[in-house]
């Protein structure tokens, strides 16, 4: 059988996920249909730690693999911002490598709306 | 005025395509701006629904966007609720499963689906060896060993492993038996099968996860098996090496609970045990 942990475990990791997701919104994580389906599925099933019920397991599983989702996507996420983020440059900053500026046009070019 | 939801993407096309727009980024340019407020999940006949503010949630092909689990429409309103300033769809696995099952776009039957992941089998990651260095190979008797040995053990049939360049030979007895045990699931949850054996590039290992007989991080540990080493050997790339662990991680997780969630045993079960 897979190597799981206790479900006490795999819940609070799933609530700090689930907090992280929502720190940027002022929504509290309580108010999230997520955190309510958790709880309910976790209080409904009572996952001790004695692996009697293969229901149960079945449950602990899902739950872990989901914290596993949420973690992977949020350090992907970050990694992804950290390293690969950057875009191009701009017009301004690539002349400015090599001491450059773009001239002004005072009255713009014209096309411009 | 208020913009619809299609409105809303033909703007954003139009900026995509009008690069002399100014002030626009590439970067700005290709993703979309979250563009709505709540997320909430409705139940329809043919299932559960996502709403964005009031508005219904629809497939690339414009279908009605339907799940058959409550816990899997929750799992995809949450991946839209967390984004943020602009939609990173590349995040966003649950629902990308969610699609391609509705939308079938590369049009394969149940049969086709179960053939394309049985495929794996003859060049499958844990079977096929390497001769040396010695320490690798040790590496991978021990790790890949027991779980062919459980796999072989649970369906009943021989995969072996091989370092011949042509790949382990299968015998067709072995085939006959997967494929048979995979119609067994339903399309959407061979859907995610397949996706998770073309992730790990091994179907033993995704066999492993769907029988709760390892991890995500196990099952991605074995199918990475030979990066790790080179890693401890010559050191960590974290813009590299960890970028495309997590998004492993991340894809392999999504479509593992993709297939529990839709495996109709298993919701049956759950409604059961509400009762």
């Amino acid at each position: 059988m897979a190597a799981l942990g206790s479900p006490a475990r795999t819940l609070r990791g799933l609530l700090r996920e689930l907090r992280y997701m929502n720190a940027a919104t002022g929504r509290p994580y309580r108010d999230t249909a997520a955190y309510r389906y958790l709880m309910k599925a976790f209080r409904a099933h009572r996952v001790t730690s004695e692996k009697l019920c293969r229901a149960q397991h079945e449950l602990h599983f899902q739950a872990a693999t989901y914290l596993c989702l949420l973690r992977s996507v949020r350090q992907h996420v970050a990694l992804h911002q950290e390293f690969h983020g950057k875009g191009e440059r701009s017009v301004e900053e690539s002349a400015g490598l090599v001491g450059l500026t773009l001239p002004q046009q005072p009255g713009g070019k014209g096309w411009e709306p | 005025m208020a913009l619809g939801h299609w409105e809303e993407a033909l703007a954003v096309w139009i900026r995509v395509k009008n690069p002399r727009l100014p002030g626009v980024r590439k970067e700005e340019n290709e993703e979309r701006k979250r563009f709505y407020q709540n997320v909430s999940i409705t139940q329809g006949e043919g299932g559960f629904e996502i709403n964005l503010d009031n508005r219904k949630l629809k497939t690339p092909q414009a279908k009605l966007f339907t799940v058959p689990s409550e816990a899997l429409a929750i799992a995809v309103a949450t991946e839209w609720d967390s984004q943020r300033d602009t939609i990173k769809f590349y995040t966003m696995h649950l629902t990308t499963l969610c699609n391609t099952s509705l939308d079938n776009p590369t049009q394969r039957n149940k049969d086709q689906l179960i053939r394309a992941a049985v495929k794996f089998l003859d060049t499958d990651t844990i079977c096929y060896r390497v001769e040396e260095p010695q320490t690798l190979v040790e590496l991978q008797k021990n790790e890949w060993d027991p779980i062919i040995d459980w796999t072989e053990k649970r369906y009943g049939v021989e995969i072996g492993s091989s370092t011949s360049i042509m790949g382990p030979s299968i015998p067709a007895r072995t085939r006959e038996v997967l494929v048979s045990h995979l119609a067994s699931y339903n399309m959407w949850a061979l859907q995610g099968i397949e996706f998770v054996v073309a992730q790990l590039k091994s179907m033993v290992l995704a066999l492993g996860l769907m029988d709760l007989q390892l991890t995500v991080e196990q099952a991605v540990l074995l199918s990475r098996l030979e990066e790790e080493y080179q890693i401890q050997k010559w050191g960590n790339v974290e813009w590299a090496h960890d970028y495309e662990l997590q998004e492993l991680r991340a894809r392999t997780a999504a479509g593992t609970l993709f297939v529990h969630l839709c495996s109709e045993s298993s919701t049956l079960k759950h409604k059961l045990l509400q009762d």
